[in-house]
């Protein structure tokens, strides 16, 4: 076998292994939530049951948090970093998400909604 | 385990260590009363400095009523706490401190001069307590009256509503001191328990301070940051919140958002109060009466 056929070779199996890795593992929903004074961009969420997504958090003023009690889960949110949480929803209906860091004068209305269908 | 339980199944738990409640009819207080026994206010949620017509258009007169109510009790209480949320919150650290300066001097006008107060996240979790320290000293500590050990835990300082490691550790530390079957009663803020999380009636590291509770038989807790009577077991422990002062909140989870009950004109003050709790030291039973801001 010479060198160039031997290449071939090569790039062909890392192919294949990247295309099973990839159908295996799809690339997960990214949602990017802003969190600002006093407010969650966007405020409703919609998901699928089952089906994961990254929850991305990025805010520019004070520390908030992000807290879904319904699925057990929660994120502090700091100025000039990217938090991610994976949430994979397990049941369908309405759910309430909230900031759960005292973060100022509307603080006790930062909330919002996720709505996840089957 | 834990159980949410209403006022007429709560007076099942009378002689087992619970509460025993009152009418809130004037006079009756102390009527059994043992030697020994005595009896405390509680004042919650005063939220001074709020603003919003809708839901108290008496904002600056209520708590002077309040005041005014509990220096006209038949019987002057032991002592008086007050369980934090006493300012409404400002973003302005001077505002902070007026509010905070304000009511001071509007509680000075109470009778009874043994006044206990605890921080709410209000006064407390955007500068970690430092304005409402300035002005009331510790934000947590414990003193004993006649037989019941008293415990004030701060669990709103740290706006992420963490009791944290600090005070956890200094409360281990003081109920190591006491006897397994001492009669402790808790203050706090918020619920130590998981009341509904998704209203934000919650404590995130409250399941430890309720841990370190456990091995002692007779405990009870006293909370506000509800803004209504609520009443749940958690094991033997019993908690009670108690009623604002400046507005009412819906029982947890009625409704989809967390949002006061408006003023009702036809019947101002409803759902506005603060109540008195006879303490039976040999039963480690608590009696409780509920007071409205102003009598019929």
């Amino acid at each position: 076998m010479n060198s160039q056929r031997r290449r071939v070779l090569v790039a062909g199996v890392a192919d294949v292994a990247f295309g099973a890795r990839a159908f295996a593992q799809p690339k997960e929903r990214v949602i990017r939530v802003t969190a600002r004074k006093w407010v969650f961009l966007p405020r409703e969420i919609r998901l699928k049951k089952g089906v994961p997504v990254v929850l991305e958090f990025v805010t520019a003023d004070v520390v908030m948090g992000f807290n879904a009690p319904d699925f057990n889960v929660r994120a502090d949110i700091i100025p000039g970093k990217v938090s991610r949480l994976r949430l994979v929803p397990d049941k369908t209906g309405t759910f309430v998400f909230l900031c759960d860091i005292f973060c100022g004068d509307g603080h006790e209305g930062m909330s919002g909604q996720i709505h996840v269908v089957a | 385990m834990r159980q949410s339980i209403d006022r007429r199944e709560f007076l099942k738990l009378a002689g087992l260590g619970g509460v025993v409640f009152a009418s809130g009819l004037a006079g009756a207080r102390f009527a059994g009363a043992a030697e020994g026994d005595f009896y405390f206010v509680q004042l919650s949620d005063t939220h001074w400095g709020f603003n919003g017509p809708v839901v108290n258009p008496d904002a600056g007169g209520t708590l002077p009523k309040a005041v005014a109510a509990v220096n006209s009790l038949e019987v002057e209480p032991d002592f008086i706490v007050f369980t934090g949320d006493l300012t409404h919150t400002t973003d302005d650290p001077k505002e902070r401190r007026r509010r905070l300066a304000e009511f001071r001097d509007i509680v000075k006008d109470l009778k009874n001069k043994n006044v206990r107060f605890m921080p709410g996240e209000h006064d407390a979790a955007l500068d970690n307590g430092q304005a409402w320290k300035e002005f009331f000293g510790a934000s947590y500590y414990s003193f004993d009256h006649k037989g019941v050990h008293f415990i004030a835990i701060d669990n709103v300082s740290d706006p992420a509503a963490r009791i944290g490691g600090e005070q956890l550790a200094w409360l281990k530390s003081n109920l190591e001191k006491q006897a397994a079957d001492a009669r402790i009663v808790v203050f706090t803020h918020r619920p130590l328990f998981d009341l509904y999380p998704q209203w934000d009636w919650a404590t995130r590291d409250g399941a430890q301070a309720i841990d370190l509770l456990m091995p002692h038989k007779n405990v009870t807790v006293f909370y506000g940051h509800i803004h209504q009577e609520h009443h749940q077991m958690t094991g033997h422990i019993a908690h009670h919140s108690a009623k604002s002062l400046i507005f009412p909140l819906p029982a947890p989870g009625s409704q989809p958002k967390r949002e006061p009950i408006r003023w009702d004109p036809a019947q101002p003050y409803r759902g506005l109060g603060f109540r008195g709790v006879d303490a039976e030291v040999k039963k480690a039973e608590y009696e409780i009466t509920e007071y409205p801001v102003k009598r019929a």
